[in-house]
């Protein structure tokens, strides 16, 4: 198979204005990814998957990453008049990555048998912004995935055929696997002693009121039931 | 209970209009999620026009309990008996997809009787597996509980395999990064020979019983049809797939393990039915067999764990990886991000079951009811992997 | 001719039933509780504590390092540590758990802590049969119903049980031998052993 690197070209080549980045990936296992731009993204898809020599006509896996906001730290030299004197200053700048939302296709070829090819794309932000294009008129097998990336993450997939949520039920608010979510308090109350989920449950729930009786079989009382 | 005459009357001559009231409308009903034959809590909102299915909406999340964000607070090490709880039939592929990931995110090698195991477990896994799918598709067709017992009793045998290797029969914690945890000994390795050996006696009855019956055949075949193109696009893969014609193995592609070291061949379908389905699990069990038959014969003493692995502690380089095994329902992958931490960032599931289930509707329109139980039942899912 | 195949089935099926007296194959169901299939040694269900002698205080091999509460994945063990030392069954001053529970009804029997104490003082039971009148605090083992002998111990996993004493034992030794070279000063508490790795290989 190609390398990214050639992909990336013929990509960008083939559809004017497409842009494409390699994100490296540090680890062992040496799996780089194709950072696809929003706007183009369907084209981009689209010539990979009839493109004669890739044919990436498997998308095997489609999920969303959550990246909340980071400061990167860099330290840069800077000149600065000290006391009238020009001196090397080390400066610590703080750069602020807004996060974003991302969600990944690991795409395969069946045809070819070759893969993986990794795309990922970025949603603006994590709010109001966190729109993608969806790419399930390409690839069907995205179609519950990207549904359950908009239950589970939020970002809304235009064009998606429908984009309703998964497994979450329809009512529920927010999404949990976004990296602030915060659970919420009404756990079943659960023996573990130890645990502040059941400080938390018992502040949610108010002691129950005793009903007919019922309340008062409690731990100790189950052993004089015995005949 | 009262009957008054009138109804009585009305019960012996219908009124005409009972029978056009409803045509042309669709009658839309709710099946499942407490189905008998849905395996487990899935529900499927049905839209019928008499009998027919004029469409089909999976509800799915019954069994969810975001199984990945559970991994993204837990250690690597802390999700692997997580990992037996995706899809309880088949733990041993579900440790090995898992540790496979997170064998290559962090750059791990296992040792030469440590894969041998894995093929080893991974191909038991199958068989019983597949056997159980055969028993329950028959139950779901209306031979109830016979040819289900039967797959039982051989996946008996193997459970007691796994009991007595794993400690447990279902969710074995098998697997850890870079080797397994216990060493098969002489007896057991004896024993699994012996049951690999009169595995194919069972097959034989088994077909024997199911795959010439006339009541099998006009139920499957023709029955839930899918094309090769359609497949593909939606992301089909394990026997799915392969009863579609497309030539398509994880095992053969990925050569992960030892796989490359066996010899044995793929079946695949022609028709993409359910029959074809059907059949492609009956074949590949043989399959399994024989790669069960080669593995038990080469094994050889060894490690069986690298020792270079911590136990505790365990935190992987900045990167992430996705791996991927073929599983017995199809495709099973597992994307882990790292950030150097002790938990991963990103831990994510790539769940066979579920995606099949992409193509479900597409499978049942124009089917009857009837036809969408076995349908269902030929996909083969398991809930505890579709909902997480 | 149309039938054919379902004839071949019931034949089948009637090949199971009569097989089901006579043949030791098909002939596997086990009238339980009377009759019993007896349990893999590997077999495990939920944990508890180990202990040395007669004495579940006294012996109790845990030191409250309260590693298996930190590596447990559902996070259903909860220890306290003593305010005083005990001597542990090498003869040193140890803490010890004023308080171990466990969680059963969380617990998934992963065998994790096992994997992860370093003492071997927490093993896998095999006791099945373990329906509770209660839900809640029946389903919380405390330290007194966890602690079990080792002679327990050996009688349902007597090949593990005997390399772990083996492996104590050569550890005790090699701690005293360490003790009498560098006889004035102080023992320095080193584990039993470091690796945990080979805990659970049988
Ligand atoms: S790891 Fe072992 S010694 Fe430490 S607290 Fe747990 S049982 Fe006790
Ligand atoms: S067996 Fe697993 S779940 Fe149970 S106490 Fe030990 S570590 Fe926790």
């Amino acid at each position: 198979m190609e390398s990214l690197e050639q992909i990336k070209d013929r990509a960008e080549t083939a559809i004017p204005g497409a842009k494409i980045d390699i994100v490296p990936n540090p680890g062992p296992a040496n799996q780089p990814s194709l950072l696809i731009d929003n706007e183009h993204a369907p084209a981009i898809a689209k010539f990979l998957r009839d493109d004669a020599a890739l044919r990436l006509d498997f998308c095997s896996n489609v999920t969303g990453v959550d990246w909340l906001d980071r400061v990167a730290k860099k330290t840069v030299k800077v000149k600065k008049v000290v006391d009238g004197e020009e001196k090397e200053v080390n400066q610590t700048t703080e750069e602020k990555i807004p996060g974003y939302l991302e969600a990944v296709y690991h795409l395969y070829s069946i045809t070819h048998k070759h893969g993986a090819v990794i795309i990922r794309m970025r949603t603006e932000d994590r709010a109001a912004g966190a729109r993608l294009p969806s790419l399930t008129p390409i690839w069907r097998s995205a179609e519950f995935q990207e549904r359950e990336i908009y239950d589970l993450y939020g970002i809304r997939f235009d064009g998606h055929p429908d984009l309703r949520r998964i497994l979450m039920w329809d009512e529920f608010e927010d999404h949990p696997m976004r990296k602030d979510y915060v659970q919420p308090d009404d756990f079943e109350w659960e023996p573990t002693p130890h645990d502040d989920v059941l400080a938390r449950a018992k502040q949610h729930y108010t002691p129950r009121p005793e009903l007919d009786g019922a309340e008062k079989i409690t731990a100790g009382s189950g052993d004089t039931l015995k005949r | 209970m009262s009957a008054t005459v009138e109804t009585l009357e009305a019960i012996e001559r219908p009124p005409v209009t009972m029978g056009s009231r409803l045509e042309g409308e669709l009658l839309e009903v709710s099946m499942g999620p407490q189905h008998p034959s849905t395996h487990g809590v899935f529900r499927m909102n049905v839209a019928l026009e008499g009998e027919i299915v004029r469409k089909l909406k999976p509800v799915f999340g019954y069994l969810h309990r975001n199984h990945e964000k559970i991994g993204e607070n837990t250690s690597y090490l802390g999700s692997m008996p997580y990992t037996d709880r995706l899809d309880y039939f088949c733990s041993m592929t579900n440790n090995w997809a898992y540790a496979l990931s997170v064998e290559k995110l962090a750059g791990i090698e296992v040792p030469e009787r440590a894969q041998y195991l894995r093929i080893i477990l991974a191909e038991l896994t199958r068989l019983q597996n597949h056997a159980s799918l055969l028993g329950f598709l028959l139950n779901d067709m209306g031979a109830w509980g016979t040819p289900l017992m039967y797959a039982f009793r051989e996946r008996e045998k193997i459970l007691d395999l796994f009991e007595s290797l794993s400690g447990s029969r279902m969710m074995c914690d098998y697997m850890r990064f870079g080797g397994c945890r216990v060493d098969a000994d002489d007896a057991w390795l004896a024993r699994a020979r012996q049951i690999v050996d009169r595995f194919p006696k069972f097959l034989d009855e088994f077909e024997e019983l199911i795959l010439g019956n006339e009541i099998v055949i006009g139920r499957t075949q023709n029955v839930g049809k899918l094309s090769a193109d359609l497949a593909i696009s939606a992301g089909i893969t394990g026997p799915m797939l392969r009863a579609c014609g497309v030539n398509y193995d994880v095992r053969k592609v990925d050569g992960y393990g030892f796989y490359p070291r066996f010899k044995f061949r793929i079946p695949l379908g022609e028709h993409g039915d359910t029959y074809d389905r059907l059949m492609m699990r009956a074949l590949e069990m043989r399959e399994s067999v024989e790669i069960l038959k080669q593995a038990l014969a080469q094994i050889q003493p060894g490690p069986i764990v690298n020792p270079k692995v911590k136990i505790r502690a365990f935190r992987p380089p900045v990167g992430e990886a996705y791996g991927r095994i073929e599983a017995p329902k199809g495709e099973l992958g597992f994307y882990l991000i790292s950030d150097g931490g002790p938990n991963p960032y990103r831990y994510r599931v790539r769940p066979p079951s579920f995606i099949n289930l992409t193509v479900l509707e597409d499978l049942c329109l124009g089917h009857t009811v009837a036809d969408v139980m076995v349908i269902l039942g030929s996909v083969d899912i398991v809930m505890g992997e579709v909902d997480r | 001719m149309i039938g054919t195949g379902i004839l071949k089935g019931m034949a089948v099926t009637a090949r199971n039933f009569v097989g089901s007296y006579f043949d030791e194959e098909r002939l596997i169901t086990v009238q339980y509780p009377e009759e019993r299939n007896p349990l893999p040694e590997n077999y495990r269900n939920f944990p508890f504590l180990l202990y040395d002698g007669d004495d579940p205080h006294a012996g109790l091999r845990c030191v409250a390092c309260k590693i298996c509460e930190k590596e447990c994945p559902p996070q259903c063990i909860y220890i306290v540590k003593s305010d005083d030392k005990k001597p542990d069954y090498m003869g040193k001053p140890q803490f010890y758990p004023k308080v171990f529970d466990i969680d059963i009804s969380v617990c998934m029997s992963c065998q994790i802590c096992v994997e992860v104490c370093p003492f071997e003082a927490i093993k896998m039971d095999k006791d099945f049969e373990l329906s509770k009148r209660e839900r809640f605090n029946h389903l919380l083992q405390r330290k007194e119903e966890l602690s079990k002998p080792n002679e327990y111990y050996h009688s349902i996993c007597p090949t593990e049980a005997a390399d772990v004493d083996a492996k104590l034992a050569a550890a005790a030794e090699a701690a005293a031998k360490k003790k009498a070279a560098a006889a004035p000063a102080p023992a320095t508490p080193p584990a039993p052993s470091g690796s945990s790795s080979a805990s659970a290989s049988s």
